[in-house]
């Protein structure tokens, strides 16, 4: 009991610190984007004419000029079907390769899986240049393909890595029981297997999508109208003069929303991800 | 868990192995052919042999890059490694609020990394920006635009706000594999708070912090896009890193040679960080395997 009394205020004092720290640093986290967000909403008047820490005519305004727009919003339908395209390419063909490092031994496959890492963690500077004439020379320069295929170089690693963390977690029991009952490969793999890693693959196709669509150098190297960007179309407002600065912040606001809308979901598993299915 | 060997499964590894290859192989073999070559136009090439190796081994730009480089890998490593596992440590065991800290927290990683540019050049202009409204209303000299230190604090600090959370969430992750017993035989002991973080929390966040150093490290070394769009690699050349400095070679100058030779380079330093990383989590596999 006096044990129990010492404790009590203790922990409450302790809580209430931690309390500070966290409520700190996401204040901390927080801010930037509250002023991107806060800029979106004035117009451009009184965002260079008054400084006020919330909008004090509220306008959507910007909103409506991007959503109306085509040569803006094109850029979000274009980096939509690269990002998507890319998505389904890379989990698609690291789901059979991941299962393969996590079942089987076979000749070189460590050098292989690490590999496969040195991928993910190439400079894209190094291959903008040569993707560039790669893909000139092919034809598929200013496509959707160009961009998806060029992604693959980090994004097939990545879930290849993802995914065989995953796996390593199911018992390999379960795959034995299958062809012991008669299961072939593949329907073993569709019916049994997938449903069983379902988390596993959302986590991989996150983090795809995610790296996809966070990254500009090679999106904006390999494409010039047809496929251009969200990103390129951004910063190509920002070099020109006399920009709208609230027409860039809700551009901005609008490239958020994507992750902000599944966060929830992977809420559990970002260290996981971002740490290549270690952890 | 022991595995069986099958040397068919390179079938199921085919795939990948012919998409990476297309998109990784081809285009360092173009490199690997710019860097031993001279070119005057119109498709014309000369055998250079490794006379660009040898100007850029001497060059004062590469190596300032790389300076400049290495010096904003280590200040970003010693605030954010620090400040992820102080935050770590701070953060609600579970419950709701634990979920609503990891969402938060969460966020700035998902930003697309110009638009991360955008918001710190956005938040660190004297007229329109809060930060440097306010920093302006004390009285402080903050134009980073024009002053290289200011460039400086601005790219850092929003490297720190951008990733910190990614140490965090991995700490975070460390310390939640600690069973309860650990805390209870630590008080039983009456063993001090700083004495449960050394003997207790450390170790056992040790595999994952490792893991989180050559992640930011890794990514801090090819970092583009953010100060790119912040600064633009100025005032002159004072935030100029590595990437953007070959970008600018390769893309606006179209100095072939020099910039595959730069990449070559630049491509070997990653090579032998990616395999320092892969033996740390080999390790780590083995660890838990037991």
């Amino acid at each position: 009991m006096a044990d129990l009394t010492m404790e009590a205020p203790r922990s409450r004092l302790r809580i209430n610190s931690s309390a500070v720290v966290m409520g700190l640093y996401l204040l901390f986290l927080m801010m930037p984007i509250y002023w991107l967000v806060n800029m979106s909403l004035k117009t451009n008047q009184e965002i260079l004419s008054t400084f006020s820490l919330w909008p004090r005519n509220l306008t959507l305004q910007n909103y409506v000029t991007i959503l109306t727009d085509p040569s803006w919003y094109m850029g979000y339908v274009n980096s939509l079907i690269y990002v998507v395209m890319n998505t389904v390419i890379s989990v698609a063909v690291a789901l059979p390769a991941a299962y393969a490092f996590s079942r089987y031994h076979f000749m070189g496959d460590k050098h292989l899986f690490f590999w496969l890492l040195t991928n993910r963690m190439a400079p894209p500077a190094v291959f903008a240049l040569p993707f560039f004439q790669l893909y000139s020379s092919v034809g598929l320069f200013d496509t959707h393909v160009a961009v998806a295929l060029a992604h693959c170089l980090f994004n097939v690693p990545l879930a290849v890595w993802i995914l065989e963390g995953f796996m390593r977690g199911v018992p390999r029991e379960i795959d034995e029981t299958a062809y012991i009952d008669g299961y072939s490969f593949g329907r073993f793999f569709v019916k049994i297997f997938m449903p069983l890693i379902a988390s596993g693959i959302g986590v991989a196709a996150f983090f795809c999508f995610m790296f996809s669509w966070v990254e500009l150098l090679l999106s904006r190297t390999l494409t010039s109208v047809a496929a251009k960007p969200i990103a390129a179309t951004m910063t190509r407002t920002v070099s020109a003069s006399g920009l709208d600065w609230g027409v860039l912040a809700a551009a901005g606001v609008l490239t958020i929303v994507p992750g902000a809308l599944v966060i929830w979901f992977v809420r559990n598993y970002i260290a996981k991800g971002f740490a290549l299915g270690r952890v | 868990m022991d595995k069986t060997v099958n040397h068919k499964a390179w079938f199921l590894v085919l795939p990948v192995l012919a998409l990476v290859a297309f998109s990784a192989v081809i285009p360092l073999m173009t490199v690997v052919n710019y860097s031993v070559q001279d070119t005057f136009g119109n498709n014309q090439f000369f055998w250079a042999g490794l006379e660009w190796f040898d100007e850029l081994l001497h060059s004062e730009r590469m190596w300032d890059a790389l300076g400049r480089q290495l010096a904003f890998s280590a200040i970003i490593l010693a605030i954010e490694v620090p400040l992820g596992i102080f935050v770590a440590l701070h953060m609600p065991k579970r419950g709701v609020w634990a979920s609503f800290c990891l969402v938060l927290m969460s966020l700035p990683l998902l930003i697309p990394w110009n638009v991360v540019g955008t918001i710190w050049q956005i938040f660190g202009r004297v007229d329109i920006g809060l930060l440097g409204h306010t920093l302006d209303k004390l009285g402080i000299a903050y134009n980073y635009t024009q002053d290289s230190l200011a460039a400086w604090i601005t790219v850092i600090v929003m490297d720190v706000w951008h990733w910190t959370s990614l140490v965090a969430l991995l700490a975070y992750a460390g310390l939640q594999s600690i069973p309860d017993a650990y805390y209870q035989a630590a008080r039983i002991d009456q063993a001090s708070r700083w004495k449960v973080f050394r003997y207790i929390e450390l170790p056992k966040m040790a595999g994952v912090l490792m893991i989180a150093i050559l992640l930011r490290f890794m990514d801090s070394f090819m970092i583009y896009t953010e100060p790119f769009v912040v600064t633009g690699g100025g005032p002159g050349n004072a935030t100029t890193f590595l990437s953007i400095d070959l970008v600018k070679m390769a893309l606006g100058q179209f100095d072939l040679g020099p910039a595959a030779a730069f990449s070559l380079m630049y491509f070997l330093v990653i090579l032998l960080i990616s395999w320092v990383f892969y033996t740390v989590m080999t390790n780590l596999d083995k660890r838990e395997g037991v």
